[in-house]
This record gives C-alpha cells, structure tokens and sequence, in this order.
C-alpha cells in the first residue's frame, strides 16, 4: 500500500504514504473488531485508503490556499486520479522495490529499508533479525531514507533504461535478503520464514513484468524456491540446526521443488549464465537422490561459481563437495590450502574431513570452530561431535 | 602478491579436445586455484585448430597455425597471484597437462600501467 502511494506521490511523501497506509490499518482493526472482517478486505482497504488521501490532501490545499496564492495549481495536484486495481498494485511494488534498492546506499541499509517499507517490519523485528540494537537499525534506515529522498530516482515511471541499469542491485538485494533469512544469525524461525517468504514475494513481483522477467530473475526465484524447500527439515523441534546428510527429506516441500524446477527451465531462455543459474543448479542437484554422479555435478558447478566470484563460504562449499566425489583423505590437502584460518567454518570442514583418519586432528579442528563461531546452536552440534569422537577414541 | 601467467602447451592438436573427465580434472585444477583467492584472471583458451591459427610473418608471408615449424603450441593461458615464482610453480604442478605430454610455462607478468 506504501508503494501505490508513494509512487503517486513520489519518495518525498513517503512518511505522509506510511502514515495513511497505518491509520487505515488501525481504522481496519478497530471496524473489523466490531464489524467482522468485510468480504474483500484488500479492497476495503484501498477505499479507506483512498478517502484518507483526499482528506490529506483537502487539509493540505486549505492550508496552502492560506500561505500561497497558486490553489488553482495546488487543487489540481489534490485530486490525483487514481485506483488501487491490480495493475497498479503490482507496478507500484515494482517501481517502490526499485527505489529502495539504491546503490547509494550500503547493502545492509538496502536491505532493512526493503525490510520496512516492502515487507512491513517492525524496527524491533529487523533488529532481531540481524542481531543489533534497534538504535542502530533506526539510525540506519534514518541515513538511507535521507539519501532515498534526496536522490532524484523517479518512482512513477518504470523506464526500460532505468530498470536494466538497476536491475543487478536489485537481485542482488533480493539475494542478500533471502539468505539474511536463510542463514540467519537469530534463532527465531518466524522471522526466518519471514524473510525468506518475503524475498520469494518480492522475486514473484519481479516475474510479473516483462522487463525484470529475466533469465536472472528466475534464476533467482528458483534457488530461493530449491532452498525455501528444506526450512522445515533444517531444525528440530528444539530450534537445532540439522546437517543436510542427516535431513528427513520427506520433510522437503515437494511442491516448492517442482516451482523451482520451473523457474530454472524460464532461466534458461538466453545465453547469459550468472551465478545465481550456477547457485540454482546447485541447490538443484541437492534436492536430487544421490546416484554416482550427483556430487561430480555439483562440484564442477562450484568449480564453475568460484571462477565467477570468489568468497570464503563457496571455496569452503567447494571443497566439501570435492571431499564427496574423492574422499575426505584427498579433501584434506585442498581444504589446507584455502588457510581460512579465522573461519569457524574452515575448522568444521577440516574436523570433518579428520574425522574418519585421525581423530586428534578432528577433535582440535571442531574444538577452534566451536571457539570461532557465534552461533549458539553451532556450537552445541560441534560440541556434540566432539564428545562423540572422544568416545569413539576411548574405544 | 604477484602475478604469474602460466602458459599451457601441447604437443599434439589430437589432445586439444579433452574428454570430460580430463575436462572435469582441469576444472578441479583451476577451481583450486580459484578457491585459494590465488587466480587473478582465469584467461583463454587459444584455438590450434585450422582457420583459428594463423602466423605472420615479414614480407607479408602468412602461414597456417604456429604448427609448421615447430613441435608444440599454446594450447591457452591463465594469469595467477603468487607470493613467490616458486608458489606459482607449484600451483603448475597439479595441472593434469603433464598426463598427455603437454608442459606449462610460468612467467612473471610485468603489468602495463
């Protein structure tokens, strides 16, 4: 709703958007509490909506008539035509989604405005899903909507140019937040769910238009959709992270696989190969029952996403998936190589990859990465396995 | 960190084709490399075949391929970040090239600016 309005009144309005966006809400609340809900309630909505605006906008012209003498100009400007119907809405979530991913602004700051003004969260939910105060959150979001306003980015047009040039951020904040939530630092699962569900919405919004429709996007969409697939079999009922090998794959949402399937199939309309095809195939080979070549196909995707970009998190993946194709004992000296020393991480896959020929090792490379990480639940499931280890040396 | 283009040849032209299991164990190779944040660019492979290889040479003499008068050609070229020539040598070493007779050589590349 914040994005219709902004988009009719440009980014400048944007706190006069979210103020009628949550009075009509709280007027929703307090008419459906005694009302019940009405039978379209989105539309129910938009008409409240749209009856505040004018009232806005009547208050304003008043006042204006008052100071200036220019109320011909300024009525003109008060009564906007325009309509809340689907078409809008979905442009209007398209052009706000492209306004607040602003190469201006740091990813981070991208990604809690995202958070606040596409997915409607609270500073104390944004707070909670990175970790950090909600002064620090508030004080990020100040800065970013300040640069927001002051960049002249126009919202109500979706010009091809414009939307190409800033397409790449755009996904790539799409990414970022799908993985905020995908591999969160906090623990609470709904707001977990929360963000990954809300950057497959966004991503859908995406593949609405004809312009943002591509290769990439669906690329995109169908990595998010192969991973969304295994949020429930990741955690026990504790909140306990479990590891891929060990996952209850009838747990896996079948249907989440088959979408992402398609989109795959819609990425591959055109030449272009980026890294979210290769993270997709991945996560593709993933939800598929091990045969002899499974892992050699993902290993040689890896090989082919760390030439394209290099990070820590992929070398390490990378490595893992040579260990499944060769064995852990020829794994060792590749993994030695990478000499990420300061990553939990790192010490998880060498402890692994001990595990089977030289138990000391193991045990001193879990008992760093269970020094190194931050994660709480980490840390149980590492001291769990070298608990395991000790015994199985005893024996 | 320096920089140091390797610089593959092969004997025969008959190997340039690679089956995809030499093509999965180069790939390893270069996504050691990679994985080791040591690649600073993953460079190109250099066609041998007819058409693709021709050499120029004074008074506007062209011949086809570099084949005609010597054994080996470059068969394609990676640039690589390496503390030392020795460093770079040994990330050489594992290349599966050695397997069908090829050699690389390691040049420390001395950059333009």
């Amino acid at each position: 709703m914040t994005a219709v309005l902004c988009r009719h009144f440009g980014l400048k309005h944007i706190e006069t958007a979210e103020d009628i966006a949550s009075d009509t809400f709280l007027k929703a609340s307090e008419n459906w509490a005694i009302n019940g809900v009405p039978d379209n309630p989105a539309a129910w909505l938009y008409a409240v909506a749209k009856n505040k605006i004018k009232d806005y906008f009547k208050r304003i012209s008043v006042f204006e008539a008052q100071v200036k003498e220019v109320i011909k100009q300024n009525e003109t400007e008060a009564e906007p035509d325009f309509e809340f119907n689907q078409q809008n809405i979905s442009d209007s979530q398209l052009a706000m989604i492209f306004a607040v991913c602003n190469p201006n602004n740091s990813a981070k700051s991208q990604i809690c405005l995202a958070l606040q003004i596409l997915c409607g969260f609270s500073i104390e939910e944004i707070a909670n899903a990175f970790l950090t105060k909600s002064e620090t959150v508030k004080k990020c979001l100040h800065r970013a909507r300040t640069n927001l306003r002051n960049d002249n980015f126009q919202i109500q047009s979706l010009r091809k140019t414009e939307i190409q040039s800033r397409l790449d951020t755009v996904l790539k904040i799409l990414y970022l937040l799908f993985n905020e939530g995908y591999f969160s630092k906090t623990n609470d699962q709904l707001i977990r769910k929360k963000l990954c569900s809300e950057s497959v919405r966004l991503a859908l919004v995406l593949t609405e238009n004809s312009l943002t429709n591509t290769p990439q996007t669906n690329a995109l969409l169908a990595l998010m959709c192969f991973q969304s697939s295994r949020l429930e079999a990741r955690t026990n009922s504790k909140g306990e992270a479990i590891l891929f090998d060990k996952q209850d794959k009838s747990r896996w949402d079948k249907s989440l696989i088959e979408r992402g399937c398609f989109y795959l199939v819609n990425a591959t309309n055109g030449n272009e190969i980026s890294k979210y095809h290769i993270e997709a195939g991945i996560a593709y080979w993933h939800t598929t029952p091990t045969d002899k070549n499974k892992w050699q196909h993902i290993l040689q995707l890896y090989n082919q996403l760390i030439l394209i970009e290099y990070s820590p998190v992929t070398a390490l993946n990378r490595t893992f998936a040579f260990a499944k194709v060769y064995g852990r004992e020829k794994a060792i000296p590749e993994a030695e190589k990478l000499n990420l020393k300061d990553s939990s991480y790192y010490h998880g896959l060498l402890g692994y990859l001990y595990a089977e020929s030289d138990i000391d090792k193991a045990v001193y490379h879990y008992e760093k990465a269970a020094q190194l990480t931050k994660s709480r639940t980490e840390k149980q499931t590492l001291t769990k396995e070298i608990e395991r280890l000790k015994e199985e040396n005893c024996r | 960190m320096k920089e140091f283009a390797l610089i593959f040849r092969l004997k025969d032209a008959a190997d340039f084709q690679p089956s995809p299991e030499q093509m999965q164990e180069r790939m390893n190779w270069l996504g050691s490399i990679a994985a080791q944040n040591k690649l600073a660019d993953k460079g190109n492979t250099l066609l041998p075949v007819p058409g693709s290889a021709k050499t120029v040479r004074p008074d506007n003499v062209v011949t086809d391929g570099p084949y005609t008068e010597i054994k080996e050609f470059i068969s394609g070229y990676i640039v690589v970040k390496a503390a030392t020539i020795d460093e770079a040598v040994e990330m050489a070493k594992g290349n599966p090239i050695f397997k069908i007779g090829g050699n690389i050589e390691v040049r420390e590349v001395l950059k333009r600016d």
